[in-house]
C-alpha cells in the first residue's frame, strides 16, 4: 500500500474529505508552496536555469513567472556557481533567494559558493549578513536519468557547518516543509525526491498552524509499530511504508520514522522510537560509507545502548558511482534488501 | 588601453578639487604608513600575519574614494586595506582580521558598506552581481564595486560574474588590481592576452585600463564607471595596472621568484611620490602639508596599533552563537560541553 493511500485514508473521516485537504502531486504541492511564499514575502525571488518561462524542467515553478513577474522569477545563464554566488549577493541586499539547481549532480559546480560562502557568511559577518537562501535540489535516483542526475548529497551538505538540510517524503510534507524552509533566516538545502514528484497524496493546505498541518520541524512517525523502527527520508519513506505492510503480514509490527530534517537531526525522535522498538534499520539511497546512516546509527546507539536488541543496521546504496538506469534497481535499496536488513536485526543474537 | 571605451554620456566627473587632492594624499599617506607598520607589527609579534598592499595605494584609495557609502556596496578580498581606509571604515575593526580575532573583521559590513574580508579570491565577485541585481529589482541606484586581482581573474567565477552581470545589465564595477604577481606567478603566466580589461569586449561591456599608480586617473576611471552603472547601462571592467611592491604576505619570500632589480623596474615610480610631486608642481601643497600628513599618519597608526593590542580574543561562545540565526540542538549541546570541559575564563 502506498504512502499516498495511507495518507488519504488518514485524511478521510468516514469517507468525507476533510476541510482544507486537497489531492496534489508533490510537484503541485511544491508549486503551490512557492506561489504562496512569493505572495506572502515580497522579498522572495526564484532564480535558476529554465525556472522562468519554462517553469523548470520538472515544472515546479510552472506559471510562477507569469503570475509574479520576471523580477520575482527569473532565468539565469547556465552556471550553478553563478546562481548560488548571485544568491549570496541577493541575500546581502535583503532578499530571500530561492535558487534551483536543475539536478543534484549540478550542485557540484556550486559547492564552492555553497560551502565557502552561503554556509559561512552569517558567521563571517558576525550575524549581520544572514543568508536566508532556500536551495531547491531535485534529488536522489529512481527515474532512469543520465549520469549526475541521481545523486544523494545529504551527507555532504549535512557535514558543512552553517547549512540545514531537509527532504520531504510526500506532497503534504513537501508543501509544509518548503513553506517553512523558505521563511527561515538561515540557508536550507531542500532535497526534493524527484521520483516522487508525480505521486499524489492528500495535502492539508489549511494554515501552517492548523492541527492538520503538523509541526514543520523534527522527524515524524509515519506509521507506528512495536517491533522495529525503519528510519528513512525522501523517496525511501514510501518504500519503507510498503515494507512495513509486507512485514505486517508476517506479524512484524514496524514503525516508520520519516527523519525529514537531515540537519538538524531530531535525535529525540530517534531515541523515543527506538527505545520503544529496541531495533532499528536506517535506509538511504546514498552510498554506505560515511553516509548519513552512520550518524543516525550513532545517535540511536548513544541514546538506546542499554536497551538495543541488536546493532543498528544500514540498508543503503553502494560505494559506487551512481549507476546507469539499467542497474539503478540493483543500487537503490529495494524491498528485499530492506527485509533482509530487518531480518538481520530481528534474528541478532548476542555473543 | 580602453578596449571598449565608455560612451561620452555626460557622466564625466569634474576633476578633483585641490582640497580633494590633498585629502587623497593624506589618505594614501595614512595607508602607506599603516601598511608598512603592519608588517613591522607582524615582525614584533603583535599580529600573526598580514597581506601588504605596498605600491597599490593609488589604486585602492582612488577607487575607494569614488564610493558613495549612502548607496553603494563594496566587495573586497583580503588585500583592500586602502579601500577600507578611503571608505572611512573603523581601522581597528578592519585590521582585527590580521590579529586573527575574527576572519571577516569586526567592522559592521552593513553600516560600513564593505562586505566582510574574503579569503577566496574571486569568491565575492558573484556576490557583487547578486547585490547589484537586487538594486535593479528595487529600482535603487546603488552600484556594487567588486575587487579582484590578476590571479583571481583566472577563476571561473569571474567569467560567470561578468557574463551574468552583462546579461542582466547589473550595476557592477569589476575593479581589477593587476599588481603583476599572484604570489610567485607573474601576470604573463597568469593572464592570457595580457589584459583582464580586454575580456570585457567579449561580454559587450566597457573595459578600461588605467594607470593604477596615478590616483587621479584611478579616481576618474572609477567615477566614470560607477556613473555608467548608475545610469542603468550595466557593468564595467576597470583594470588598474599597478605593482605589488611587497611580498604576497608576511610569510612570503619574493627573493625566491624575482630579483630586486626586477622589483625596481617593474614597480615604476612610487604612487605616493608621484602625487606629492604633482601637488608641489601645481602649488596645491607645500612641505608643511606633507609633514603634517605624515605626522597624522603616524598618530593614526599609533592609535590603531593600541586598539589592536588591546583586542582580546572573542568569547568562545561566539563560535557557536554566530553559526546560524536559529541555532540547532546539536550546537547547543556542543556549546554546553565546551563550557563544561574547555572554558578556562
Amino acid at each position: 500500500m502506498s504512502n499516498a493511500i495511507l495518507e488519504s485514508e488518514a485524511a478521510m473521516a468516514g469517507g468525507t474529505p476533510r476541510q482544507g485537504v486537497e489531492q496534489l502531486s508533490m510537484q503541485q504541492a511544491l508549486n503551490r508552496a512557492l506561489d504562496e511564499v512569493l505572495t506572502e514575502n515580497p522579498k522572495a525571488v526564484i532564480l535558476g536555469e529554465d525556472c522562468g518561462r519554462l517553469g523548470g524542467v520538472f515544472r515546479i515553478t510552472d506559471g510562477l513567472q507569469s503570475k509574479h513577474g520576471e523580477n520575482r522569477v527569473f532565468d539565469t545563464p547556465l552556471a550553478e556557481s553563478g546562481i548560488l554566488g548571485m544568491s549570496v549577493g541577493l541575500a546581502m541586499a535583503g532578499f530571500h533567494p530561492i535558487p534551483e539547481v536543475q539536478f543534484d549532480g549540478f550542485a557540484y559546480p556550486a559547492i564552492n559558493q555553497i560551502v565557502c560562502q552561503i554556509a559561512r557568511m552569517n558567521y563571517r559577518s558576525r550575524g549581520t549578513l544572514p543568508m536566508p537562501i532556500t536551495l531547491r535540489v531535485p534529488s536522489f535516483g529512481g527515474i532512469r536519468a543520465p549520469e549526475h542526475h541521481g545523486e544523494s548529497l545529504e551527507a555532504l551538505f549535512a557535514h558543512v557547518p552553517g547549512l540545514k538540510v531537509v527532504s520531504p517524503s510526500n506532497p503534504h510534507e513537501a508543501y509544509h516543509l518548503l513553506k517553512y524552509a523558505a521563511t527561515r533566516p538561515d540557508p536550507v538545502i531542500f532535497m526534493e525526491p524527484k521520483s516522487r514528484y508525480w505521486q499524489k497524496g492528500d495535502v492539508d493546505v489549511s494554515a501552517a498552524d492548523a492541527p492538520g498541518a503538523g509541526s514543520p520541524t523534527g522527524a515524524k512517525v509515519m506509521r507506528e509499530g512495536r517491533h522495529l523502527t525503519l528510519i528513512a527520508w525522501g523517496a525511501m519513506v514510501s518504500r519503507c511504508l510498503q515494507v512495513a505492510e509486507l512485514a505486517a503480514e508476517d506479524g512484524i509490527d514496524v514503525e516508520v520514522l520519516d527523519l525529514r530534517w537531515l540537519k538538524p537531526i531530531d535525535a529525540d525522535a530517534l531515541v523515543t522510537s527506538v527505545r520503544k522498538t529496541r531495533r532499528a534499520v536506517v535506509v538511504h539511497e546514498a552510498p554506505l560509507t560515511s553516509g548519513l546512516g552512520a550518524e543516525v546509527a550513532q545517535l540511536i546507539t548513544h541514546g538506546c545502548f542499554d536497551t538495543l536488541k541488536a546493532p543498528v543496521e544500514r540498508v543503503t546504496g553502494f560505494d559506487v558511482p551512481y549507476p546507469s538506469g539499467d542497474l539503478e534497481d540493483e543500487y537503490i535499496p529495494n524491498i528485499d534488501r530492506i527485509l533482509f536488513g530487518m531480518q538481520r536485526v530481528l534474528e541478532y543474537r548476542r555473543g | 588601453m580602453d578596449t571598449l571605451p565608455l560612451p561620452d554620456d555626460g557622466n564625466a566627473a569634474p576633476p578633483p578639487t585641490p582640497d580633494q587632492l590633498r585629502e587623497l594624499y593624506s589618505l594614501m599617506a595614512a595607508v602607506r604608513h599603516l601598511d608598512v607598520s603592519a608588517v613591522a607589527w607582524q615582525r614584533q609579534g603583535i599580529i600573526p600575519g598580514y597581506a601588504p598592499e605596498l605600491g597599490q595605494e593609488a589604486a585602492q584609495v582612488g577607487s575607494g574614494y569614488a564610493v558613495d557609502t549612502s548607496r553603494d556596496f563594496v566587495f573586497p578580498t583580503y588585500r583592500e586595506m586602502g579601500v577600507a581606509r578611503a571608505m572611512g571604515v573603523d581601522m581597528v575593526a578592519y585590521m582585527s582580521t590580521h590579529k586573527a580575532t575574527w576572519h571577516g573583521g569586526l567592522y559592521d559590513p552593513v553600516t560600513s558598506r564593505l562586505a566582510p574580508i574574503q579569503a577566496v579570491v574571486a569568491g565575492s565577485v558573484l556576490h557583487a552581481v547578486g547585490w547589484a541585481h537586487g538594486q535593479t529589482l528595487e529600482q535603487n541606484d546603488g552600484v556594487a564595486l567588486a575587487y579582484l586581482g590578476d590571479g583571481a581573474s583566472s577563476q571561473g567565477d569571474v567569467h560567470e560574474a561578468m557574463n551574468f552581470a552583462a546579461v542582466m545589465k547589473a550595476p557592477v564595477v569589476f575593479f581589477v588590481q593587476n599588481n603583476g604577481w599572484a604570489i610567485s606567478v607573474p601576470t604573463e603566466r597568469q593572464v592570457a592576452g595580457g589584459s583582464v580589461a580586454a575580456r570585457a569586449a567579449g561580454y559587450g561591456i566597457p573595459g578600461l585600463q588605467v594607470d593604477g599608480n596615478d590616483v587621479v586617473a584611478v579616481l576618474d576611471a572609477t567615477r566614470r564607471a560607477m556613473a555608467h552603472c548608475r545610469s542603468g547601462n550595466g557593468p564595467v571592467v576597470v583594470e588598474a595596472m599597478t605593482y605589488r611592491r611587497g611580498p604576497h604576505s608576511t610569510s612570503d619570500d619574493p627573493g625566491r621568484y624575482r630579483s630586486l632589480d626586477e622589483e625596481r623596474s617593474g614597480a615604476g615610480e612610487d604612487p605616493l611620490r608621484r602625487l606629492r610631486q604633482r601637488l608641489l608642481d601645481d602649488g596645491i601643497a607645500d612641505d608643511a602639508f606633507f609633514a603634517a600628513a605624515q605626522a597624522a599618519a603616524a598618530a593614526e597608526e599609533t592609535s590603531i596599533r593600541e586598539g589592536i593590542e588591546a583586542l582580546g580574543p572573542r568569547p568562545g561562545s561566539e563560535m557557536f552563537d554566530l553559526v546560524f540565526q536559529e541555532t540547532t540542538p546539536a550546537l547547543k549541546n556542543q556549546a554546553a560541553s565546551w563550557r563544561e570541559e574547555s572554558e578556562h575564563v
